[in-house]
């Protein structure tokens, strides 16, 4: 659905990001992740058709956003932080004036308001002029103005900024409701709220694509499955005994001991989980599980991104 | 062309939605009568036909006035308000955004010089002018509005502050007014072209009295159409920038 090969953008002599390659499938909903500066919203402005690239290409359902631009801006829907909002008019009039400017017909434009309106919850205003309406109100408006021409493709750049909690849970079900009919591709420092809102992550660093995938599958790549967690018969100096001074064993913490069963967490160096279970043999430890540890999102994105803090 | 409206037919609403457009217009049209009043009719016997020039005089630099400050909003309240965003992802191309917004502005000078033509009719209560005056007036002063809108335009498209914006819309449109000043105290070849490039002096006097010439409509042709092709090529850098 989207290709971007090759991705280059240069502000001046200052690269801002640098041979990017993903793709997106339909309906799936790709969070983009990254420190300030990595060049997340670069890239979300140039798919949106905001800025044009140095190099490389974006390609939305085959059609070449460089040599195609008017007709592919019909099928993509873009929210930035700040919802763009004409705040003297009011929200009905606001979304037929954006669904007009996108191509849709006056009739298109009015039929489309009440569907818009309930999925994005502001029917109750629909009437009313958008400069008496609350932030969370107003965010919502720019959903629905980022979907009123029914797109193939969503970018929403920071959608739950400066949202409070009930209107993140609520931001948080339409963004995922918007997946049965378009591709949403989300931008977000709020790692908690990429990992329970997409489906698949890219990360960002320095310009560079570090890492894309499911957060599993991230996680497996960040620490080259070098965490396990295991549980086993013997004290804390029998652990001691097992791991110290052992060269794939990068370091290890007591997680529990109760009733003489002991569970830590070993950091290897590697796919070293073979070694260890041997080594624990050896000392004598009942081995009772042993598991690839689950990571936080913040530590794998850390960890892709150079920043960890072990 | 169906681009073009929307754009035009929204910054139309902005103007009317808020209380700018009313204040512009009723200030302008306040300060077109006290110096209609004042100075045009005065309290001497004149022909008509001099109050009526006069009228012209006057209009000539409201209508100036009115553009540059209604257009300094086109393109920089959309960037101070961030929904320039709407109209650069829409599937609009520049000219058809740019052409909107002048539009716009134009339709408010027009709407602003439709509101003065009680002024003439007033010529008529004492005296009597010939229509094709008043309509040849009222031609330039649309064609001296399309070109100062045109300017304002720009100078909106190229600039991030309104006020900035305005400023320089000002000063160009102060050069153009002037250079039949420099014209006087140069040397061919600039002299011609100084004094043909006059805004007012060479290309709105046969207007204001009452003559149509197609020199002067070819020349503010062609200026409107310039500084529109300049504010397609301003705003057409906002995506390498």
């Amino acid at each position: 659905m989207i290709e971007v090969r090759g991705l280059t953008r240069y502000y001046g002599t200052t690269r801002a990001i640098e041979d990017l390659a993903f793709s997106i499938a339909s309906n799936e909903i790709v969070g983009f992740l990254g420190l300030n500066g990595a060049g997340k919203t670069t890239t979300l402005k140039i798919l949106a058709g905001l800025l044009l690239p140095t190099a490389g290409e974006v390609r939305l359902d085959g059609q070449d956003l460089l040599t195609a631009p008017l007709e592919v801006r019909k099928h993509i829907g873009f929210l930035p932080e700040e919802p763009p909002l004409y705040t003297e008019m009011t929200v009905r009039a606001f979304l037929v004036h954006v669904g007009l400017l996108r191509g849709l017909t006056r009739e298109e434009a009015e039929s489309a308001i009440p569907s818009v309106a309930e999925r994005t919850s502001i029917t109750e205003v629909l009437d009313q002029v958008i400069d008496t309406l609350s932030h969370g109100y107003r965010k919502r408006v720019g959903i629905a103005q980022a979907i009123v021409h029914h797109p193939s493709l969503v970018i929403l750049d920071e959608p739950i900024a400066g949202l409070d909690p009930v209107q993140i849970v609520e931001m948080r079900e339409m963004i995922v409701a918007l997946r049965a009919t378009c591709t949403v591709l989300v931008s977000s420092h709020i790692l908690s709220e990429v990992s329970q809102t997409c489906d698949r992550l890219l990360i960002l660093k320095d310009g560079r694509l570090v890492g894309q995938g499911t957060e599993a599958e991230l996680a497996r790549r960040a620490r080259g499955l070098a965490r396990v967690v295991v549980s086993a018969r013997g004290s804390r100096e029998d652990l001691a005994r097992a791991f110290d001074g052992q060269p794939e064993v990068t370091g290890w913490t007591l997680e529990s001991e109760a009733g003489g069963i002991a569970t830590v967490r070993v950091d290897l160096s590697g796919d070293h989980r073979e070694a260890v279970v041997r080594r624990m043999v050896e000392a004598g430890l009942g081995i009772r599980r042993v598991t690839e540890a689950e990571a936080e999102l913040e530590q794998i994105f850390l960890q892709l991104t150079g920043e960890g803090v072990r | 062309m169906r681009g073009l409206l929307l754009v035009a037919r929204r910054d139309l609403q902005a103007y009317f939605n808020t209380a700018w457009g009313y204040v512009v217009l009723a200030a302008m049209l306040l300060i077109d009568g006290l110096l209609f009043n004042a100075w045009a009719m005065g309290s001497t016997a004149q022909y008509s036909s001099d109050v009526l020039e006069k009228f012209f005089y006057i209009s000539s630099g409201v209508t100036m006035t009115a553009a540059v400050i209604l257009t300094m909003r086109l393109f920089g309240e959309e960037r101070s308000a961030g929904t320039m965003v709407l109209l650069d992802t829409a599937p609009l191309t520049d000219l058809q955004i740019v052409l909107g917004k002048f539009l716009a502005g134009f339709t408010m000078i027009a709407i602003l010089l439709g509101l003065t033509v009680y002024m003439p009719g007033l010529i008529f209560v004492n005296g009597r002018v010939s229509l094709a005056h008043i309509a040849s007036g009222y031609v330039g002063l649309l064609m001296l509005g399309a070109v100062v809108t045109a300017i304002g335009t720009w100078g909106s498209a190229v600039t991030r502050g309104q006020y900035v914006g305005a400023a320089i819309a000002g000063v160009v449109t102060v050069v153009f007014l002037l250079t039949w000043m420099l014209a006087k105290v140069s040397d061919p070849p600039l002299k011609p072209i100084l004094s043909y490039m006059a805004l007012f002096d060479k290309h709105f006097q046969p207007f204001q009295r009452g003559r149509i010439n197609t020199e002067s409509l070819v020349y503010y042709a062609s200026v409107t159409f310039a500084f529109l092709a300049l504010a397609v090529r301003g705003i057409q850098g906002r995506r390498w920038r």
